[in-house]
């Protein structure tokens, strides 16, 4: 078998470079789908866990709802970033300075 | 049995960090989408090593299915313009944002990997693990209130995300939103 340790590498791997595009990236766009990157590894930390005490499904089960919250994330933050697109004709999100001042 | 498993994960793994690793660098946001695919086919078979079949089920219907297509269609929406030039503006502060993570995120793997204590071998498959059977019936008895409650978080979601894209209309619009096309 796998030791668990693999999949948690992996799995911080993941969140290290979806962490580090979120940081360096500037299109809106693309800093959303680092989001995704995020979640999911968090994701499979949280299944690799319940592997390795198989008595109940608590950590699939988190992992679940962690699922169904990043598809409303997704759906509004798209939709956030359209009309800041149709605001300003441009999806970087440094320019998404209404606030400032 | 081991070598099959192992080059299993070897795939997988490899699939889930250079599909993470494309979305960061390609800086076409459509290949971005494409690389998320990627990576989210990895974690699916990840999943799958992991005996949560119903997961990867959700995760490849969900992700793949809804939100990567959500993306292009945005992506298709905006144009030309999802991709902008090329500047350096802020350019310093974002790589100082990004190394700083990165050196954080390695002294954290080096302590935790220091104080795990050795390779943990998982457990012995259990037949009824991770299989609808036994994970509907854990969701909807322990996780039930919470699996409503989703329902009405999707329904804020949808009703949210339709105020916020859909925009003003002429009659309401004033100042610098005038000139929104109103649907």
């Amino acid at each position: 078998m796998i030791p668990v340790e693999y999949y948690l590498v992996v799995a911080g791997v993941m969140f290290g470079i979806g962490g580090i595009g979120f940081l360096s990236r500037r299109n809106l766009l693309v800093q959303l789908m680092c989001i995704e990157l995020l979640l999911n590894s968090v994701n499979v930390t949280l299944v690799a866990f319940n592997r390795m005490r198989p008595d109940d499904h608590n950590g699939q089960m988190f992992a679940f709802f962690v699922i169904a919250v990043a598809a409303a994330e997704a759906a509004v933050g798209l939709a956030i970033g359209l009309a800041i697109y149709r605001l300003s004709r441009s999806v970087r999100s440094d320019e998404a300075d209404l606030l400032k001042n | 049995m081991n070598g099959l498993s192992l080059a299993f994960f070897g795939i997988s793994a490899l699939a889930t960090l250079l599909g993470a690793l494309f979305v960061v660098i390609s800086t076409n946001p459509i290949r971005s989408a494409m690389a998320l695919l990627l990576a989210i086919g990895g974690v699916t078979c990840l999943f799958i090593g992991l005996d949560a079949h119903f997961l990867a089920a959700i995760e490849l219907i969900v992700y793949a299915g809804a939100v990567v297509i959500l993306f292009i269609f945005v992506i298709m929406l905006i144009g030309p313009d999802a991709t902008p030039p090329h500047d350096s503006k802020a350019l310093f502060s974002r790589t100082l944002a990004a190394v700083v993570f990165g050196v954080f995120a390695l002294v954290t793997g080096f302590f935790m990997m220091r104080a795990s204590g050795g390779l943990h071998q998982l457990p012995p498959f259990r037949h009824d693990f991770g299989t609808i059977d036994m994970f509907g019936r854990e969701l909807f008895t322990r996780g039930l209130v919470p699996f409503e409650l989703t329902t009405a978080l999707f329904v804020v979601a949808v009703v949210g995300a339709l105020a916020v894209a859909r925009g003003r209309h002429k009659s309401d619009a004033t100042g610098s939103s005038a000139k929104e096309p109103s649907p």
